[in-house]
């Protein structure tokens, strides 16, 4: 494993579903979990303990020595959001295919049907996608798309303006039009444990300001799309993540999956990345 | 009628498809299954101690089996019944099995994976042998020429293999049948399971 690889924050565990020590892999190696919240550990395969972070209701992790702090969400703090564990998702599919995914607003339409788009309402608006050099993140703003039910707390159609964030190789931020607040952002984000290059448990994790939904309807909408999105991902071709342009054509909708790819190059992140062009 | 209901299950899907095929309006309460356990809380328990979902409560009634609520549904509905007993074992084999390896690949429950999907492999061999009989016979369905709540006790669980890493490409009258259900009036998807885009009017464009 190289050290651009080892050198990130990694999500392993939901702080609240931590019961007995537990095993679990992160990059294809064996890791024992456990503790409780506020002292939490993790120890690699030879009993070396690795460095743990407890944030977003998540324990993080890094088998390596990571070169700055996990990424904060500070709109993520402010007062009266409901805080969503989603739980996890196991996934056979590349970790950088799940975060693209997620990325991804042109398959609404077919995969999240009469949910997070509908026919014919197909067609992505021009859109500003930006690598940050200041954070080292990729930014996709100002995207508008028609959703027939945006949220849990939303009736009936509304153009909603999402904001994409990777702050991290594995992880994605969404900031989007909350229906009951206007002028507030809620937030939804998608930190993919990578088991090995073509596997990954992905856990979702989200901060709404929703005062309808019961806990329980948040967390089963958020399933109900990610299931949705499962068996798609199960079936891409090929299996890692191109990271070179070759027989795939993007378009002006990809733009965001475009910057995401040329980031993971020049960071080096070749983790359930395929270099030769495909 | 309330459905205690949670979204990724399989047996919670088979009773909101049928009420829908019907007609029926379900008020549904959705159930944090996982990762909150919410089945076993004390409130769940009480309305069923055994724990499992779905529960339908109509008035005094509460129910636990899943084909006691086909039965309970139906009962105005006699186009809907047929031969059901031995195809509600059947689906709760089919649970135990295609059911188990989905929860173990989706949610990571300990499960005995190659056992599960083996075994799940069998019913599949066995529905396709009856499907193409049935097909032989100029029939589509389970036990007649027209879906029963046989057919619908069976669908979910066949349907959803491959999230327990059972394909169904061997299966021709099984996806043909699959095929059939998908597109009945009154359809609804889950995830896993997606409606028949091809059968929708074509969007109008012209607007």
């Amino acid at each position: 494993m190289t050290p651009e690889v080892a050198n990130h924050w990694y999500p392993v565990a939901m702080v609240s579903g931590i019961q007995a020590p537990r095993k679990t892999l992160l990059l294809g190696q064996d890791i024992t979990l456990g503790g409780t919240s506020g002292a939490l550990w993790v120890k690699d395969a030879q009993g070396a303990s690795l460095p743990v972070v407890e944030r977003f209701g998540h324990l993080w992790t890094s088998p390596g020595q990571p070169t700055r702090d996990l990424f904060t969400i500070p709109e993520a703090d402010s007062a009266g959001r409901q805080l969503v564990d989603v739980g996890s998702v196991r996934v056979k599919c590349s970790p950088l295919r799940a975060v693209e995914n997620f990325l991804d607003i042109a398959h609404f339409p077919f995969v999240h049907t009469d949910i997070l788009g509908a026919e014919p309402h197909t067609e992505v608006d021009r859109y500003d996608v930006q690598i940050r050099q200041d954070v080292d993140e990729v930014w996709a703003t100002k995207v508008k798309f028609f959703q027939p039910q945006a949220a849990k707390s939303a009736e009936g159609g509304i153009t909603t303006e999402y904001m994409y964030r990777v702050p991290a190789p594995t992880c994605a931020v969404l900031y989007k039009t909350c229906p009951p607040r206007p002028g507030e952002w809620d937030v939804i984000t998608l930190f993919v444990q990578p088991l090995t290059e073509e596997w990954c448990e992905v856990w979702p994790w989200m901060a709404l300001y929703d005062d309808e939904s019961t806990m329980a309807e948040m967390v089963s909408f958020q399933q109900l799309i990610f299931m949705q999105d499962r068996s798609i991902l199960e079936n891409q071709v090929p299996r890692k993540l191109p990271l070179d342009p070759g027989m795939e054509a993007p378009t002006q909708a990809d733009m965001t999956s475009v910057a995401y790819r040329r980031w993971l190059k020049k960071i080096g992140y070749s983790y359930g990345a395929q270099l030769v062009a495909a | 009628m309330i459905l205690y209901d949670y979204v990724l299950s399989a047996s919670c899907y088979k009773i909101r498809l049928m009420a829908s095929l019907l007609g029926t309006p379900l008020t549904l309460k959705a159930v944090n299954f996982h990762p909150a356990r919410e089945h076993k809380s004390p409130e769940m328990l009480a309305l069923n101690p055994a724990g499992t979902l779905p529960v339908l409560v109509d008035d005094d009634l509460i129910l636990t089996d899943s084909g006691e609520m086909l039965r309970h549904l139906t009962k105005a509905h006699p186009e809907w019944r047929g031969e059901d007993a031995q195809w509600f074992d059947f689906a709760q084999t089919l649970n135990a099995t295609l059911g188990t390896a989905r929860l173990h690949d989706i949610l990571n429950y300990p499960a005995d994976i190659d056992t599960a999907r083996r075994d799940g492999v069998m019913c599949l061999r066995s529905l396709e042998e009856r499907l193409t009989e049935q097909r032989f016979n100029g029939s589509g369905f389970i036990t007649g020429n027209r879906p029963t709540i046989a057919d619908i006790a069976v669908f979910p669980n066949t349907a959803l293999a491959p999230d327990g890493g059972v394909s169904l490409d061997p299966y021709p009258s099984i996806r043909l049948w699959l095929r059939a259900i998908r597109s009945l009036l009154g359809f609804i998807e889950m995830p896993g399971i997606h409606r028949m885009h091809e059968l929708i009017a074509a969007p109008d464009y012209s607007s």
